[in-house]
């Protein structure tokens, strides 16, 4: 009695999770009349128009393929320059440690919006704005310090004693990096690269500002569509249930490790 | 973990200083720049000292813009935090749904904001969304677009059902690392469950709600495109946060002055909060 009593709190959230994206996704299905006719819980002619849509018009799916390409090199970048840096930190005290981690941890709280109009400046006057590129240096800003924070957390956690029996071996620095370390801590590196991507997926305003449209993110599409007509309810509702599907597709992989990823590996 | 102390390990730290200054450093320093300084366009600009600082902050705007944010960001704290501890306590900590309900729950931080933001939208429209719809037919008036206080209400939950989960999976895996003969003992002792949350659930999760309220404060106070895409700001001002305000300074009025001002005032109390933030948790892992 008391399992079931404990299971109501739990499957009520979870109801209240699900419910508003049940309504995306049923409104996907669903065509502009039935959706302008009123409400109706489940779509009365099932259609899939809407997606048909979306993967026939390349200002669609091109959207889709922007946005996964910035956030692949975006997590490239971050993880690789992050291993070293939050080896050095888990490792070694040196000058100013403590005061550049905090600094690093600053970016991580800048928020975007001071730094739309720079960062469009910026990159327009290096010339990259409207490129992948671009999206993906500027996402470094933050997902950098969040690379290093989560690497180092996991770092911390590998014995000291490792690394010292590798030195005794005649193991160099980069050699026992790249063959014992790096393979010792890959789940940490996985959960890494995940969270960089997460943040790099679900932002919008600083690859909405650095874009226009050869780099064009599948949000900045999509925000265009709602403002320009504003009455293809359905087409968005598709656009959005397909942005959730890379997302619950990795997650699945790194469910037991993603509070760990959160809590900044300090669990 | 004892370190060595190793001077070199700096160049372990280059790459990533490079990359996160040029990010960081060069547009802080245009903000600072603006910040200072009057223009009326053609690349011309004027020392202004700190005209804009004081023009901001006496501003009735920024201080009803502050308020409100500071309402929104503490209202969410105290309902994210205590729900998203009651549902990691009755959450299952053994068997096939644990992966069921970790993967569920943590949907909804996996969604681009914009997508939440149109996702509520619809959800919410008074007519044809389900929540709207189900609402008015119980003979609730409601309607997000029109009145004050439901655009409000709508908004919060919208961010309880995005970021609880955040709290649920950090207080989950703090819980997970209690050992069970904890629990043990505490039932030879006859130890009520207030006393099992206050004495040993409780200080478990010490650490990583103090990680999840730093987390909670720091993205619910540069919040923008949820509400952005939600209601716009509006009706009338009634949800412009901080970020919403800065933007439509910034880019729709092109004030660039005040807006750089603002900017830092902005950065600046996010910094100072999180100082205060990280001194207590970095003094707690001392511990």
């Amino acid at each position: 009695m008391s399992r079931f009593k404990h299971a109501i709190v739990p499957t009520l959230y979870i109801l209240f999770l699900m419910l508003p994206i049940y309504g995306l996704v049923s409104m996907s299905f669903k065509t502009t009349n039935e959706i302008l006719g009123g409400f109706s819980f489940f779509p009365s002619n099932f259609t899939l128009e809407n997606y048909i849509k979306i993967f026939t018009d390349p200002t669609w799916y091109n959207g889709y393929i922007n946005s996964l390409i910035y956030v692949v090199i975006n997590t490239v970048i971050s993880v690789t320059v992050a291993l070293p840096a939050a080896y050095a930190f888990s490792r070694y005290h040196f000058l100013g440690d403590k005061h550049l981690f905090f600094w690093l941890l600053t970016n991580r709280m800048a928020p975007p919006a001071v730094f739309a109009l720079p960062f469009f400046q910026l990159y327009s006057a290096i010339e990259l704005f409207d490129t992948h590129i671009a999206v993906a240096l500027a996402h470094c800003l933050f997902n950098i310090p969040l690379a290093v924070w989560i690497l180092e957390g996991f770092m911390s956690g590998v014995p000291k004693e490792l690394d010292e029996t590798a030195y005794l071996d005649g193991y160099s620095f980069s050699k026992f990096f790249l063959k014992i370390f790096i393979p010792t801590i890959a789940a940490g590196i996985g959960v890494t690269a995940f969270f960089c991507f997460m943040y790099s997926w679900v932002e919008l305003l600083l690859a909405k500002t650095l874009t226009s449209v050869d780099a064009k993110p599948i949000a900045a599409t999509m925000t265009r569509t709602a403002s320009t007509s504003g009455y293809e309810l359905g087409l968005l509702a598709a656009a959005g249930s397909l942005t959730i599907i890379p997302g619950a597709f990795v997650i699945y992989f790194v469910r037991n490790y993603i509070a760990k990823g959160f809590a900044l590996g300090r669990v | 973990m004892n370190k060595t102390v190793n001077q070199k390990a700096w160049w372990l730290v280059v790459p990533v200083l490079i990359l996160v200054a040029f990010n960081a450093f060069i547009p802080l320093m245009t903000v600072v720049n603006y910040s200072f300084q009057e223009t009326f366009g053609n690349n011309q600009f004027f020392w202004e000292g700190t005209t804009w600082f004081e023009q901001v902050l006496r501003s009735d705007r920024f201080h009803a813009a502050l308020f409100r944010q500071l309402m929104f960001t503490g209202m969410i704290i105290l309902i994210e935090v205590p729900l998203g501890i009651a549902v990691a306590l009755t959450m299952p900590r053994k068997g096939p749904w644990v992966s069921v309900c970790l993967v569920l729950m943590a949907l909804p931080l996996l969604i681009p904001w914009n997508v939440v933001g149109a996702m509520w939208n619809i959800f919410a429209l008074p007519d044809i969304g389900l929540l709207g719809y189900s609402l008015n037919s119980m003979g609730i008036d409601y309607n997000f677009t029109q009145q004050p206080v439901s655009a409000w209400v709508t908004t919060l939950v919208m961010d309880i059902w995005h970021w609880t989960s955040l709290v649920v999976l950090l207080c989950y895996a703090g819980l997970s690392s209690i050992p069970d003969a904890y629990y043990q003992a505490a039932r030879i002792d006859g130890a009520s469950p207030w006393a099992i949350f206050r004495f040993i659930q409780l200080p478990k999760m010490n650490r990583v709600l103090t990680i999840a309220i730093l987390l909670r404060f720091m993205d619910s106070f540069m919040i923008y495109t949820e509400p952005f895409v939600l209601t716009g700001g509006g009706p009338g001002n009634t949800t412009t946060f901080l970020s919403i305000d800065l933007v439509k300074m910034a880019l729709g009025q092109f004030d660039l002055g005040p807006a750089a001002a603002m900017s830092l005032i902005y950065f600046l109390v996010v910094l100072l909060t999180c100082w205060g933030f990280y001194t207590v948790m970095t003094r707690n892992e001392e511990n």
